[in-house]
């Protein structure tokens, strides 16, 4: 395209204009270059002719954007006990949110029932413990679950704390067709990236299948997946790292369900997506609307889907945990203003908001409102909800959306060359480009070339940076192991018996579906531990190479 | 003229992460800068039992061990690291520790007998150069 003769006079007056000269870098955060201008010029052919709601869906999946219906508020929380997250719940619905976000401890994450040895020192600390039914229930006491969306957030034992919260509901009488939540059972970035994996790649994708093909029948509403980019992110990659290996990770669940025989268009409009938003907010919009397009274009053109609703990338949002420092954590409430506005601005359809605390610990109730209020400032006063896609045209946006979707099919085609996602995974392919790209950063950060404010950079008043934190009662541990012990003294010896061998059964035979036997083990009290355990003696335990 | 002494010998340091959570950025990014500062570094791996932790210090005749958790769980995984040491009679080694630990938890640790904490937003630079003064031999 010729450049207009205004462009040319810009150049020129731009050539001779100062510049500043602090050696901080003009690239995007994750090192993508940047032009200091865009124009008309840079605009990707074929944008003028986009709109909300229609294939591929890179200005949106409604027509109506926000005016339709706002994201959902769901703030992710959960700490201590089931009793103590029960009220933490209440407290949030009451206060404007519209959907509840569970958090479980590191022993429920990884699968331990809290009396095991390696649960010493960790339960309830990054989230609610849930060791069987008799928690779960307390979870939810007085929230109705057909009122209520739920997203849980467990990966490694995801099929057995669905099968409690499926028990849950089947106590409160709703059936499970009126159901609605998230389960994240996205186990493949558990191994590229947060490494909660406690079976090998093989049977933990064979659970997740399993979990898809069940809800796909018996509960329809719910989503079976959240296929997660944040985690990536958080363990240090570029935005388009997170966008390309997301992605493909999302594939390689199409591949796996497809394998078994199931529909696409059956199973892929429950599949949804978990994204970060980080700081360098257009790198972060392009991202948002650059999956969507690029989901859209591989279910309709490479797996044939045929149902508008598989073509649909809907995602959750959370602002980066890690872009929040411990020097002066308020200044994290602008932070996370800043992000989330992102990820309103790239059409999220459910945010949650860091609490300036949560680099420090769990966040108190104050915290934890102030960050739900940061939301509502962006819902109800900015006005950014009255418009779709607002940034649509933008010519840097635009053009940013463009190149993160070209770089991400480069990543897709060299996880291909590599035999795919688990492969690549077994090939430390990702951890290791995700592990160079974290010192990267660190180093970018060291050398003062990028600034994070009160780190590497206006430190004044980090003296006085102290603010209230949220502490978990020591006598909890000793609580909850006595729970669970008076769990397994008055439960049915023998149907939780016969349950756990019904569990070990159908793990030895690939063809039979896990679900039912797992939530039949729930409802006779089988501990969390001990289900896993039973699938552990057939599936064996992963452990990972480490990648420097 | 320099006289002629035998290569000092290399210093060891095993980073471990100790306890279930699987966050591993900061150990990674640690273990790549104390490598390149000189330090000959053996990274264990995820969810290392305090015993499990001192054996491979001992294995690796380490002389220091640098522990990264994000749990909340270091009031009761270091101590234990340092219980282990304190049984195994292998004292000597430095223990330092990084990951998000309150301040008051950090007087505490320190009063039991690990050297040095390093909280989010620690410079690498600050890590190796604390070490170095601990260990002034090594040559990056």
């Amino acid at each position: 395209m010729l450049r207009s003769r205004a462009h040319e006079e810009w150049e020129q007056a731009y050539e001779a204009s100062p510049r500043r000269d602090d050696g901080l870098e003009t690239s995007t955060l994750s090192g993508q270059e940047l032009a200091p201008l865009y124009t008309v010029e840079d605009l990707p052919e074929g944008v003028e002719g986009e709109y909300p709601g229609r294939y591929p869906y890179l200005r949106g999946i409604h027509p109506g954007g926000y005016r339709g219906k706002l994201w959902t508020m769901r703030q992710f929380s959960g700490f201590a006990s089931a009793a103590e997250t029960n009220r933490r719940y209440k407290y949030l619905l009451e206060n404007g949110q519209t959907g509840l976000s569970v958090a479980f401890d590191m022993p429920t994450l990884m699968g331990l029932d809290s009396d095991h040895p390696e649960s010493r020192g960790e339960i309830g600390y990054c989230g609610v413990a849930i060791d069987s039914l008799a928690d779960m229930d307390r979870l939810f006491e007085g929230i109705p679950l057909d009122r209520v969306s739920t997203s849980m957030t467990i990966n490694s034992p995801a099929a057995i704390l669905l099968c409690m919260y499926l028990a849950v509901a089947e106590r409160q009488g709703v059936p499970f067709s009126r159901l609605e939540g998230t389960l994240q059972n996205d186990i493949l970035k558990e191994f590229i990236a947060q490494k909660e994996f406690v079976f090998p790649p093989g049977p933990s994708m064979r659970l997740v299948v399993d979990s898809i093909e069940f809800c796909t029948r018996e509960v329809p509403r719910w989503n079976t997946v959240s296929i997660s980019g944040y985690h990536i992110r958080e363990a240090g990659s570029t935005a388009v790292q997170e966008l390309a290996f997301t992605l493909a990770d999302g594939f390689a669940y199409v591949d796996a369900c497809l394998e078994r025989g199931l529909k696409i268009d059956d199973f892929a409009p429950r599949l949804s997506f978990f994204f970060d938003a980080h700081i360098d907010f257009f790198e972060e919009i392009a991202k948002f609307r650059a999956a969507r397009r690029l989901w859209a274009r591989h279910l309709r053109e490479r797996y044939g889907a045929t149902s508008e609703r598989s073509w649909k990338l809907r995602f959750h949002t959370q602002t980066a945990g890690v872009s929040l420092t411990a020097q002066q954590p308020e200044i994290n409430v602008a932070r996370t203003a800043i992000e989330a506005l992102a990820a309103v601005l790239g059409g999220t359809q459910s945010l949650h908001t860091n609490a300036m605390d949560e680099v420090l610990a769990l966040p108190t109730d104050r915290a934890a409102r102030i960050a739900l209020r940061t939301q509502q400032v962006i819902a109800y006063e900015t006005g950014v909800a009255n418009t779709v896609d607002p940034l649509g045209g933008s010519y840097l946006v635009e053009s940013l959306t463009r190149r993160m979707e070209e770089e991400a099919e480069r990543y897709f085609q060299r996880i291909e060359e590599l035999g795919g996602v688990i492969p690549a995974i077994e090939a430390g392919f990702m951890q290791r480009e995700i592990a160079d790209a974290a010192f990267r950063h660190q180093q970018e950060l060291e050398q003062r070339r990028r600034i994070m404010v009160g780190v590497n950079e206006f430190t004044q008043g980090n003296e006085e940076d102290t603010i209230e934190l949220l502490r978990i009662r020591p006598e909890l541990e000793e609580e909850q192991i006595e729970r669970v012990r008076e769990v397994r003294r008055r439960r049915d010896r023998g149907r939780a018996e016969r349950a756990l061998e019904q569990v070990r059964k159908a793990a030895a035979d690939p063809k039979e579906n896990l679900m039912p036997h797992i939530l039949e083990a729930v409802r006779a009290y089988c501990t969390e531990g001990e289900i896993m355990a039973a699938m552990e003696e057939v599936f064996g335990r992963y452990t990972e190479t480490p990648v420097i | 003229m320099a006289t002629r002494a035998a290569p000092p010998r290399p210093v060891r340091i095993v980073l471990a992460k100790v306890g279930l959570d699987g966050h591993d950025r900061g150990v990674k990014v640690v273990a790549r800068a104390l490598r390149d500062a000189g330090y000959e570094v053996i990274y264990t791996g995820l969810r290392q039992t305090p015993a499990m932790v001192v054996d491979a210090a001992l294995q690796e005749d380490a002389q220091a061990i640098g522990l990264s958790l994000h749990s909340g769980a270091h009031m009761t995984l270091i101590p234990a690291v340092l219980e282990e040491l304190r049984r195994r009679q292998a004292t000597d080694i430095l223990v330092f520790a990084g990951g998000i630990i309150p301040d008051e938890d950090i007087a505490e640790l320190k009063r039991m007998g690990v050297a040095e904490i390093f909280t989010p937003g620690a410079p690498l630079q600050g890590i190796v150069e604390w070490l170095r003064e601990r260990f002034p031999e090594v040559e990056s």
